[in-house]
C-alpha cells in the first residue's frame, strides 16, 4: 500500500484541472509546502505568490472572485483559518464569494515543528462561519475528488489537508462512493458507528478490525464534508447502532465530534464518545508518537467504542 | 495641474455632491445612526468618480468591463448609497430604509443585494486588498477597466493596507487608483495624536506608487488628479485627498464628535439649513451656464 500526503494529492489535482482559465491560485510563500508548485509551473501567470501576507492574500482572492475567478488560497491551516479568520469571514464568506481556502499542515501530525504550526482549531472556527463549506479528506483519492468537486461549486469553502503521508484507502474500497456533502459509508455497523474525518478514517478502519475480533460490529462513516453535515447519515447510524464514536485530528471542542453531538442531541439522543485532541496544544515530536500521546489512534477509537456501547440504555 | 474639467461641468458636479451630502444627512437622521463625518468628507470624491471619472452603466451593474470602486472605508454608506441612487442604480426612496431590519441597505457596504456596490466592506483594512485582486483580474483577462479604492487615513493604520500596497507596487498595477481620504481624524481623535500614519505620500512612494495630491472638495483639483493618475503607465497611483471631516456643516467640521453620532432634531434642522443653502448656491452657479 503506497503512502501519499493529502497536500501532495491536492497539488496533483490542481495541476490536473489547471487548464481551466478561470482558476487562480494564490500562495503566501509556501508553494513548496502546499504543493501548488506543479500548478505554478504549468500556469505561472495564474499562480501568484503574494509573499508572507495571508490577510492580503484572502482579500485579493475576494477581488479576483468578484471578477469571476475561481480562486484557491493556500497556506498552513494555522495561517489561513487562523491568521486570516476575519478576512475569510468578512471578505469571502459574507459576500459568499467563490474562493476555496486551503489549510495544509492541519493537526498534530505536522510533527516536529511543534504547537505553533499544529492547527487544531480550524474545523471549529471555519464551521462557525455562516455559509462556509468545510471539507477534510482522508487520503489522496478523496482529496482529488474533493478538489475537483469544490472547483465546480460556486461558493466559499475551507479544505483541511495534512502534511503527513497517509495510506491510500478509499481507492481500495470497491464500494466507496463520493458525493460532496454526503458521508461515505465505508462499513455498515450494528453495535457502534465510527464517524471519522481526515486521517482518522484510516484509524477507524483499523479499529473496526480490532473490534471485530472482540465480536463487535462497527460501522464507519467517512465524514469528508463536515459542513454542511450529512445529518441524515448521522441519524441513520445513531438509529442503527444506538451509539457513536467520532474521530478527528483536531480539538474535540467545536469540531466534528461537536457537530455530530449537536445533531444527535437535537434529534435522536444516543451516547457519543469523541476521539480527538482534548483541548490542549500539541508539541514537537514524531507524528505517529504524537498520535499516541494525544490518544488519537485506532486503539483509542476501540476504547471509546466499548465505552459508548456500555453507555447504551439496556 | 491640467485643466480637464469645464467650469460648467465643475458646477454641475458640485451641485450633485451638495445633494448627496444633504441625502446622507437625511439617511443618518432617519436611521438614528450612521457615519456622517466620513461621509461628508468624500461627497465630492464619490461624485467625481461616478459622474465623471468612472465608466459605469447603472443598467448593467455587473458588466465585466465596468470600472470598479471599493469603498474600503465601508462605514461611509450614507454617501455611497446616496451617490448610487443619484446615479440611477436604485430609486432614491430606498435610502429611506437605510439600516432598517428588512432593508438591503445595511450599515456597511454590501455587494450581494445593493446594485452598484462592487465589494462588501466595513471591516477596515480589507477593501484595498480586494481592489488589488480586481486590478489583477483585469490584467489576467486583458481588460482595460480601472479599479478605484477609497481608504480612510485612519484606516491605513491597518497592516493589511501595506500588504496590499506592496502587492500593488510589486505587480505594477497601473489600472489601480487608491484614494486616501485625508481628513486627519479618526473616531478617537486626530490621527497624528492616536497613531500617526504620516508621511503618507512617502510611504506609498516607497511601496512603488505614483503619488498625487488634491483638494478633496474641489472638483477641478479632484478630476485633475484622476486625469494624471490615468497617465501613469507603469505604477499604481494613490491620490491623497486633503479633506475636512464633517465638511459642509459648520458645527460638524474637523471634529471626531460626528464620526458615528446621529444628530438630534435641533442639530438636524441646523445642519439641513446649511446644506439646503449650499444646494441653492450650487443651483445658481449651474444656472449661470444655461
Amino acid at each position: 500500500m503506497s503512502k501519499i500526503s493529502t497536500r501532495t494529492a491536492y497539488g496533483e489535482a490542481l495541476a490536473e484541472i489547471g487548464s481551466d482559465k478561470n482558476i487562480v491560485v494564490l500562495d503566501a510563500d509556501l508553494q513548496c509546502c502546499t504543493r501548488t508548485e506543479k500548478f505554478a509551473a504549468l500556469y505561472p501567470e495564474r499562480a501568484k505568490n503574494v509573499g508572507i501576507a495571508e490577510a492580503n492574500m484572502v482579500g485579493m482572492a475576494a477581488g479576483l472572485a468578484s471578477c469571476g475567478k475561481t480562486v484557491f488560497v493556500n497556506s498552513f491551516a494555522m495561517f489561513t483559518a487562523g491568521r486570516a479568520f476575519e478576512q475569510i469571514r468578512n471578505s469571502l464568506a459574507y459576500p459568499h464569494l467563490n474562493v476555496k481556502v486551503v489549510g495544509t499542515h492541519a493537526g498534530v501530525t505536522v510533527g516536529k515543528d511543534g504547537a505553533t504550526h499544529q492547527c487544531i482549531e480550524d474545523i471549529a472556527i471555519m464551521r462557525s462561519i455562516p455559509g462556509m463549506m468545510v471539507l477534510s479528506p482522508c487520503d489522496a483519492n478523496e482529496t482529488k475528488l474533493i478538489t475537483k468537486a469544490i472547483a465546480k461549486y460556486d461558493g466559499p469553502c475551507f479544505m483541511r489537508l495534512g502534511r503527513l503521508e497517509v495510506d491510500e484507502c478509499t481507492n481500495l474500497l470497491p464500494d466507496y462512493k463520493f458525493e460532496l456533502g454526503k458521508a461515505s459509508e465505508l462499513a455498515a455497523g450494528k453495535d457502534v458507528c465510527i464517524i471519522a474525518t481526515g486521517l482518522m478514517v484510516q484509524e477507524a478502519l483499523k479499529a473496526k478490525e480490532i473490534l471485530a475480533e472482540k465480536g463487535i460490529v462497527a460501522g464507519i462513516l467517512d465524514m469528508h464534508t463536515i459542513k454542511p453535515l450529512d445529518t441524515d447519515a448521522v441519524l441513520r447510524a445513531a438509529k442503527q447502532c444506538g451509539c457513536l464514536v467520532t474521530a478527528e485530528e483536531a480539538n474535540i471542542l467545536g469540531g466534528l465530534g461537536a457537530a455530530v453531538t449537536e445533531t444527535v442531541c437535537e434529534n435522536y439522543p444516543v451516547p457519543v464518545m469523541r476521539v480527538g485532541i482534548r483541548d490542549s496544544f500539541g508539541r514537537s515530536g514524531d507524528p505517529l508518537a504524537l498520535m499516541e500521546r494525544y490518544n488519537i489512534t485506532a486503539n483509542d477509537i476501540v476504547i471509546k467504542a466499548e465505552e459508548a456501547i456500555s453507555l447504551k440504555r439496556k | 495641474m491640467e485643466n480637464c474639467l469645464s467650469a460648467r461641468k465643475s458646477a454641475e458636479l458640485m451641485l450633485v455632491s451638495a445633494r448627496i451630502r444633504r441625502s446622507a444627512l437625511e439617511m443618518v437622521y432617519r436611521a438614528t445612526s450612521g457615519h456622517i463625518g466620513g461621509s461628508f468628507s468624500i461627497c465630492e470624491l464619490l461624485t467625481a468618480l461616478y459622474f465623471n471619472e468612472m465608466s459605469v452603466d447603472p443598467d448593467q451593474p455587473r458588466d465585466p468591463d465596468r470600472d470598479r470602486l471599493v469603498l474600503s472605508k465601508g462605514h461611509c454608506t450614507p454617501a455611497l448609497y446616496s451617490v448610487l441612487a443619484e446615479r440611477g442604480y436604485f430609486p432614491a426612496q430606498l435610502l429611506e430604509t437605510f439600516r432598517d431590519i428588512d432593508s438591503d441597505l445595511s450599515g456597511h457596504a454590501e455587494m450581494k443585494h445593493v446594485k452598484g456596490v462592487d465589494m462588501s466592506t466595513g471591516s477596515l483594512g480589507q477593501g484595498f486588498s480586494a481592489a488589488v485582486g480586481m486590478a489583477l483580474a483585469g490584467k489576467l483577462d486583458n481588460k482595460d477597466y480601472r479599479v478605484y479604492a477609497i481608504m480612510g487615513d485612519g484606516e491605513i493604520q491597518e497592516g493589511q493596507i501595506w500588504e496590499a500596497a506592496m502587492a500593488a507596487g510589486n505587480y505594477g498595477l497601473n489600472n489601480l487608483c487608491a484614494i486616501v481620504d485625508n481628513n486627519d481624524i479618526q473616531i478617537d481623535g486626530r490621527i497624528s495624536e492616536i497613531m500617526s500614519p504620516y508621511p503618507i505620500d512617502e510611504k506609498f512612494k516607497a511601496f512603488g506608487f505614483n503619488v498625487l495630491t488634491c483638494n478633496g472638495h474641489d472638483m477641478e483639483s479632484i478630476c485633475g488628479a484622476f486625469f494624471n493618475a490615468r497617465k501613469c503607465k507603469d505604477k499604481p497611483s494613490v491620490i491623497i485627498a486633503k479633506t475636512v471631516k464633517g465638511k459642509g456643516v459648520s458645527f460638524m467640521e474637523d471634529t471626531n464628535e460626528w464620526h458615528g453620532n446621529d444628530p438630534n432634531t435641533e442639530q438636524y434642522l441646523a445642519a439641513a439649513k446649511e446644506l439646503d443653502e449650499a444646494i441653492a448656491i450650487a443651483e445658481k452657479e449651474v444656472k449661470l451656464y444655461e
